[in-house]
C-alpha cells in the first residue's frame, strides 16, 4: 500500500491504495464519490469521465497513484456553490438530455471539458467530442441539444425527439 | 479499505520516476513493465493478459514530454499525449497532428502517449503508420532505430527489455495525409493509410490491414514517385492473402480498402 494525495473538487483528499487501485475505485470506494459511474470498465463507455488537471480522462483507465498531486474534478463538484445545478446540468434537465441517467455524469464532465476549450461548438463538433461517451437509452440527440443550449446557442431549430 | 473491483488486476508495485535514468534503473527488475498513458496496458491488465511485477510510469519524466522542431524535423517526446501532439504539431506537421487528433476519443487522447503506442505496436494503431510513413527515427535511452528497422510484426518491435522510447523524430514532408477507415466501435483503424511526399521520394504506410502489422506499400510508392495523383494508383492492389480478417472485414475487403484509403490520402495530402 502507498499513500496517495490529491485535490478532489477543491478539497484535499488522501488515502492508502495499492498500485493497482484505479482512480475510479479510489473516488468511489475510498472517498464515497459514487457519482463517477463505472459502466463498462473496459475504457469504452465514458461513464467514468472525470477531469484530472483540467483534462477529461477515464477514471477506470488511470491508476489512482498516477493522480498524485493532481486537481481532480468529479460530477459531485459541478453544482453551483448554493447547490443549484450549473449551466450544463440545468440544460440537461431542461432538454431531457438523460433518460436512465447512468451515462450522465460522464456526459456532463465531457461536455464541461469541451466547452472549456470550445465555448461555441457546432453540433458536429459536439457529436465528435462525445464519441467516447456511450448512452444506451439512445439519448444522444437531446444530449447534443442540451450542450448546444448550455453554450448559449439557439436550439429552437433542433427538432425535439 | 478493500478495493474489490481492483482484484481483476494482478498485484504490482508502482513507481513514478522523474528521470529517464531512474526509469531505466526501475525497469531492471525482472518482469517490470513501462507504463505510458495506460490506455492499452490498463485494459490488458484488467483482462489478466499480463502479470508485471512492477509498473514504471513514464508520465512523470518532464524531459520526455513536448513537441519541438526545426530544420525540417519535428521531435516528439515519448511521453507526449495524443492531445498535445494534435495541438502542438498542427502548424509544423498538419497530417501528423490530424492523425493524433483522431486516435480513440478525447479522454483517451488526454492520456495515451506516442511512445506507448509505438512500443505496443498494435496492428491497427495509427501512430505506427505515421512513423513508418514518415521514415521517422525512434530514439531510445540506448540508440536510434529507423522506423524501417523498428516494426517487427504484430505487437513486436526492435525494443529490448528495459529499453524506453524517449522521443520520436519525424522528417517533415512536402505534403502528407493519413486516411483512416474507422472501426466504429473501437475507433482503431479498420484500414489506415499514411502517404507522405518527400524530396527523396514518396512513402506509403498501411495499418490495420496486414497480418504482419504495419507495412510499406512499395508498389504504390513507386507509382506515386512518378506521378503523385490518386489516378497513379489505378490498377494497383495489395495481396489479399496476407490481410487480416475478422467480423468487421474480410481479407478481400481490407485489401480493397487499402487501395481506396491510399487514393484518398494522396488526394487529401497537403
Amino acid at each position: 500500500m502507498a499513500k496517495v494525495s490529491m485535490t478532489v473538487n477543491g478539497k484535499a483528499a488522501s488515502g492508502d491504495v495499492e498500485g493497482r487501485t484505479l482512480l475510479s475505485a479510489f473516488l468511489r470506494e475510498e472517498l464515497g464519490l459514487t457519482g463517477t459511474h463505472v459502466g463498462c470498465d473496459t475504457s469504452q463507455c465514458g461513464a467514468c469521465v472525470v477531469h484530472v488537471d483540467g483534462q477529461a480522462v477515464k477514471a477506470c483507465t488511470m491508476l489512482a497513484l498516477e493522480a498524485e498531486g493532481s486537481e481532480v474534478a468529479t460530477i459531485e463538484g459541478q453544482a453551483n456553490a448554493d447547490g443549484s445545478l450549473n449551466t450544463i446540468q440545468q440544460a440537461f434537465q431542461d432538454h431531457h438530455g438523460l433518460q436512465c441517467g447512468f451515462c450522465t455524469p460522464g456526459m456532463v464532465m465531457s461536455a464541461a471539458a469541451l466547452l472549456k476549450d470550445n465555448p461555441k461548438p457546432s453540433e458536429g463538433e459536439i457529436r465528435d467530442y462525445l464519441e467516447g461517451n456511450l448512452c444506451r437509452c439512445t439519448g444522444y440527440h437531446n444530449i447534443v441539444k442540451a450542450i448546444m443550449a448550455a453554450s448559449g446557442q439557439d436550439v429552437s431549430s433542433i427538432a425535439a425527439e | 479499505m478493500l478495493f474489490g473491483k481492483d482484484d481483476k488486476m494482478y498485484e504490482f508495485e508502482f513507481e513514478k520516476p522523474s528521470t529517464v535514468a531512474e526509469a531505466v534503473a526501475a525497469l531492471a527488475d525482472e518482469d517490470a513493465q513501462a507504463l505510458g498513458g495506460g490506455q492499452t496496458l490498463i485494459p490488458t491488465l484488467k483482462q489478466r493478459l499480463a502479470m508485471p511485477s512492477k509498473l514504471v510510469s513514464l508520465t512523470g519524466i518532464d524531459g520526455m514530454k513536448g513537441v519541438s522542431g526545426g530544420d525540417g524535423m519535428l521531435s516528439i517526446g515519448g511521453a507526449t499525449t495524443h492531445a498535445e501532439v494534435a495541438e502542438a504539431a498542427a502548424d509544423a506537421y498538419p497530417a501528423l497532428a490530424a492523425l493524433a487528433g483522431q486516435i480513440g476519443d478525447p479522454a483517451v487522447r488526454n492520456r495515451g502517449t506516442i511512445g506507448g503506442s509505438l512500443a505496443n505496436n498494435d496492428p491497427a494503431a495509427c501512430y505506427p503508420a505515421a512513423a513508418l510513413g514518415s521514415g521517422a527515427t525512434i530514439m531510445t535511452n540506448r540508440r536510434e532505430i529507423t522506423a524501417d528497422d523498428y516494426f517487427r510484426g504484430l505487437f513486436e518491435t526492435a525494443l529490448e527489455d528495459g529499453e524506453i522510447i524517449t522521443a520520436v523524430r519525424f522528417p517533415v514532408p512536402q505534403k502528407a495525409s493519413y486516411q483512416k477507415f474507422l472501426q466504429p466501435a473501437s475507433r482503431f483503424a479498420l484500414v489506415g493509410v499514411f502517404a507522405a511526399k518527400y524530396a527523396a521520394g514518396v512513402r506509403v504506410a498501411v495499418t490495420g490491414a496486414s497480418e504482419e502489422g504495419v507495412f510499406r506499400w512499395n508498389e504504390a510508392e513507386a507509382a506515386l514517385d512518378a506521378d503523385f495523383t490518386p489516378e497513379a494508383l489505378d490498377g494497383l492492389s495489395v495481396d489479399a492473402g496476407s490481410m487480416m480478417a475478422d467480423l468487421h472485414g474480410s481479407k478481400a475487403y481490407r485489401a480493397h480498402l487499402v487501395g481506396v484509403m491510399a487514393k484518398r490520402a494522396v488526394a487529401a495530402a497537403a
